[in-house]
C-alpha cells in the first residue's frame, strides 16, 4: 500500500511540474496540449471503466455521450447565447436522462443488450451531428465555441485549462475511488462475479448497473464540453463509432476496473494515436485490432493486472524470506 | 418526375426494400447460427458481408477472374476466414465471460476492416452487375436486375440454410448443440466442431449477401458495423436465434428504411432504422415473433 500511496503522489507531482517547466520550452509545451486531450478523455474511460470493469457492461456508444456534451455546449453558447457551465449542465443532463432511458429496458435482459443498444444508439447520434446542419454545422463541424471563465478568472491559456482539466478529472476520480469503496461498489464486484449468486443475496443487480450507465454517461458529456471550449471547433468524426471502440481500448489497455490503470491506458493510446499512428494513418484500425485482439488474448487484465500479479509475487517472495 | 404516380413510387421503394432488407436478413440469419450456439452475439458479422464483397472486387479486378469463380473463391475464402477466426480468437477464450468474448469479435472486426483497408484502400467498389444492367420496369417502376439477383440468392440461401439445419445430419447436430451443449456432448456430437462450423458458415452467408449487393450498392472496407447492428436489429425484431424472425425483421427492416428514404428523409434513414431497434428493445425486447 505504502509503495501505491508514494507512486500516486508521484504522479500528481509530475502532473502539477510538468505543464509548468513544459509552458516555457517550445519543444515540450506541444505535450501540454496533448497532456488536456488525455485528461479530457481519462474523464471519459474512467466512467467507462466502472461500467465495463465492475458492471460488467459494454457500451460501444460512449461517444456519442461525449458528442452531447460537446454539441450541446457548442450549440447552447453559440446559437442561443447561454452561459459556458450551465450549457454543460443542460448537455450532461441530457445525456444522464438518455442514458437511463437506454440502460431501462437493455440492462434488464440477459447478455449483451446494453452494447448493441448503445452502438445504435451512438450511429443515430452521429448521424444526427452531420445531419442537422442548421444546428450543428454538418459535417464541416461548428466552429467559434467560446473558451469558459469563472469568476471572473479566464481559462485561456493552454496552462490554466490544463489544470482545469486535471482538477476536474480528480474530482471525477475521487468521487469514482468512493462508489467503488461504498455499498455499490461492493454490490457491482458481486454482480461481475456471479450477476445470479449476487441476485440471490438481494443485491439489486438492474439498478446498480443502471445507475453506473448514468454516472458514466454523465463523465463522457462533461468531457465533451470541456473538449468543446477547449478547442472552440467540433465536427462529428470526433463521436461516430471508432472514437467509442478507441475509449473501450483505452480501458481494457489500462486493466478493466482500476482507475490509475485507466488513466495511463488513456495516456498510451493518446500518444500512440498522435506521436506514431497518426503518421501511418491507414494503419490505424488494424493496429487497434491487433492490440484489442493480443490483450483479450494474453493479457486480460490488462497492465493493472500485470502489475498485480507482479506484486503478489514479491510479496510471495518476501514471505519465503 | 411527376410522370411517375405515387403508387409506383411506393412500388419502387418496396422492391428496394425487400432487396436491402433481404441482405440484412441474411446478415440476422448469420448472427443467430453463431448466437444459437455460442450465446456470442459477433459484432464481425457485417465485416463478413464487407469481406464477401471486397474479396469478389479482389478477385475481379485484381487478379482478373471471370465474375463467377470471383465470387465462388470469395465465398470460400470468407468460409476459411470465419473458421480461422474461430480457432485463433474463439476457440482458446473458450473459457472467458461474455464482455471478453464479445470484445474478441469486435478486434476481429477492426482487423478484418484494417487489413482489406491495407490492401483495397478507403475507396468503395463495384462489381459488374451479374446479368446486365439493363433495367425492368414493373408497374412504373424501374427495377435493376441486379435487385432480383439479390432477392433470389437471398431466397436460395435461406433454403438451402433450413435443408441444411432440418435435414443433414450435421446440421440437426448443430441444432443440438444449441438447444442443450451438454446433452449434445454426451451424444457424442462434438460441440466444438460444430461451433468451428458456426462461425465459418455464417461468414459464408455474410460473404453471399456482400456479393450479391455489390454490384448495386458499392463497398467499402468500413461498411461492417452498419451491416452488423442493422443485421442484429433484424435478428431482435424478428426475435433473436429465430431463422425465420431473421427473414421476416430484415424484410421489415429494409422496407421501412426504404420508405422512410423515399417519402420522408434519405440522410435519416440509418438513423430510422436503428430506431425501430431502441423501440423493439423498450417494448418487446424478445422480438415480434419471440416467445416470451
Amino acid at each position: 500500500m505504502k509503495l501505491e500511496k508514494f507512486a500516486t503522489a508521484a504522479v500528481i507531482i509530475v502532473l502539477i511540474i510538468f505543464p509548468i517547466v513544459a509552458s516555457s520550452n517550445d519543444n515540450l509545451s506541444y505535450y501540454i496540449n496533448i497532456m488536456t486531450i488525455v485528461g479530457i478523455y481519462s474523464m471519459i474511460t474512467v466512467g467507462l471503466t466502472l461500467l465495463v470493469g465492475y458492471a460488467g457492461q459494454i457500451s460501444l456508444g460512449h461517444a456519442a455521450f461525449f458528442g452531447i456534451g460537446a454539441y450541446g455546449s457548442g450549440v447552447l453558447t453559440t446559437k442561443f447565447g447561454i452561459d459556458p457551465w450551465l450549457a454543460m449542465a443542460a448537455g450532461a443532463a441530457l445525456s444522464s436522462v438518455i442514458a437511463y432511458l437506454i440502460g431501462l429496458p437493455s440492462l434488464k435482459l440477459k447478455g449483451h443488450y446494453l452494447a448493441m443498444a448503445t452502438l445504435a444508439f451512438g450511429i443515430i447520434i452521429y448521424i444526427f451531428f452531420k445531419e442537422a446542419d442548421f444546428l450543428t454545422g454538418g459535417p464541416s463541424g461548428l466552429p467559434d465555441i467560446p473558451g469558459i471563465s469563472a469568476f471572473g478568472f479566464s481559462f485561456d491559456t493552454d496552462l490554466r485549462y490544463y489544470f482545469l482539466v486535471y482538477a476536474i478529472l480528480m474530482l471525477e476520480v475521487i468521487y469514482s475511488n468512493n462508489i467503488m469503496k461504498s455499498r455499490i461498489g461492493r454490490a457491482l464486484k458481486a454482480i461481475r462475479d456471479d450477476e445470479d449468486a449476487a441476485s440471490a443475496t438481494g443485491v439489486a443487480v438492474y439498478r446498480y448497473k443502471l445507475k453506473i450507465f448514468v454516472i458514466s454517461a454523465f463523465f463522457a458529456s462533461i468531457a465533451g464540453s470541456l473538449y468543446a471550449y477547449y478547442l472552440n471547433f467540433i465536427d462529428p468524426s470526433t463521436f461516430g463509432f471508432f472514437p467509442s471502440v478507441k475509449f473501450l481500448i483505452m480501458v481494457i489497455v489500462g486493466g478493466l476496473g482500476s482507475l490509475p490503470g485507466t488513466i495511463f491506458g488513456t495516456w498510451f493510446m493518446t500518444f500512440l494515436d498522435s506521436e506514431w499512428l497518426s503518421s501511418i494513418g491507414s494503419l490505424t484500425t488494424l493496429v487497434y485490432g491487433i492490440i484489442l485482439l493480443i490483450l483479450l488474448m494474453f493479457l486480460p487484465e490488462g497492465i493493472a493486472g500485470q502489475y498485480r500479479k507482479l506484486k503478489t509475487k514479491i510479496v510471495m517472495r518476501k514471505n519465503e524470506k | 418526375m411527376d410522370s411517375i404516380s405515387f403508387a409506383s413510387q411506393l412500388f419502387q421503394y418496396l422492391i428496394t426494400g425487400i432487396t436491402v432488407g433481404s441482405v440484412y436478413g441474411l446478415v440476422a440469419l448469420g448472427f443467430n447460427i453463431i448466437y444459437n450456439s455460442t450465446e456470442i452475439i459477433n459484432l464481425a458479422q457485417g465485416d463478413f458481408v464487407m469481406l464477401g464483397g471486397m474479396s469478389s472486387v479482389f478477385f475481379v479486378s485484381v487478379l482478373h477472374l471471370p465474375l463467377a469463380i470471383s465470387i465462388i473463391l470469395a465465398i470460400i475464402f470468407a468460409f476459411i476466414v470465419g473458421a480461422l477466426f474461430e480457432r485463433v480468437a474463439i476457440w482458446p477464450l473458450k473459457n472467458a465471460n461474455q464482455v471478453t468474448l464479445i470484445l474478441i469479435t469486435l478486434a476481429g472486426s477492426l482487423i478484418l476492416e484494417g487489413i482489406v483497408m491495407l490492401i483495397m484502400g478507403k475507396d468503395p467498389y463495384t462489381l459488374p452487375y451479374f446479368t446486365g444492367s439493363k433495367t425492368i420496369f414493373l408497374f412504373g417502376a424501374a427495377i435493376s436486375p441486379q435487385y432480383i439477383w439479390v432477392i433470389a440468392i437471398s431466397a436460395i440461401t435461406v433454403a438451402s440454410m433450413s435443408y441444411f439445419f432440418n435435414k443433414t445430419i450435421t446440421g440437426k447436430a448443430m441444432k443440438a448443440c444449441s438447444d442443450n451443449p451438454f446433452a449434445a456432448s454426451l451424444m457424442g456430437i462434438p460441440v466444438k466442431k460444430m461451433i468451428l462450423l458456426s462461425f465459418a458458415i455464417s461468414a459464408l452467408i455474410g460473404a453471399v449477401a456482400g456479393a450479391a449487393i455489390t454490384p448495386s450498392l458499392l463497398m467499402e472496407y468500413d461498411r461492417g458495423p452498419m451491416l452488423t447492428i442493422k443485421g442484429f436489429a433484424a435478428a431482435i425484431i424478428g426475435g433473436l436465434g429465430s431463422f425465420g424472425g431473421a427473414i421476416i425483421g430484415g424484410l421489415i427492416l429494409g422496407i421501412t428504411e426504404a420508405l422512410f428514404a423515399g417519402l420522408i428523409s434519405s440522410g435519416y434513414k440509418d438513423a430510422a432504422s436503428l430506431a425501430i431497434l431502441l423501440l423493439i428493445l423498450f417494448i418487446k425486447p424478445q422480438g415480434i415473433f419471440g416467445k416470451e
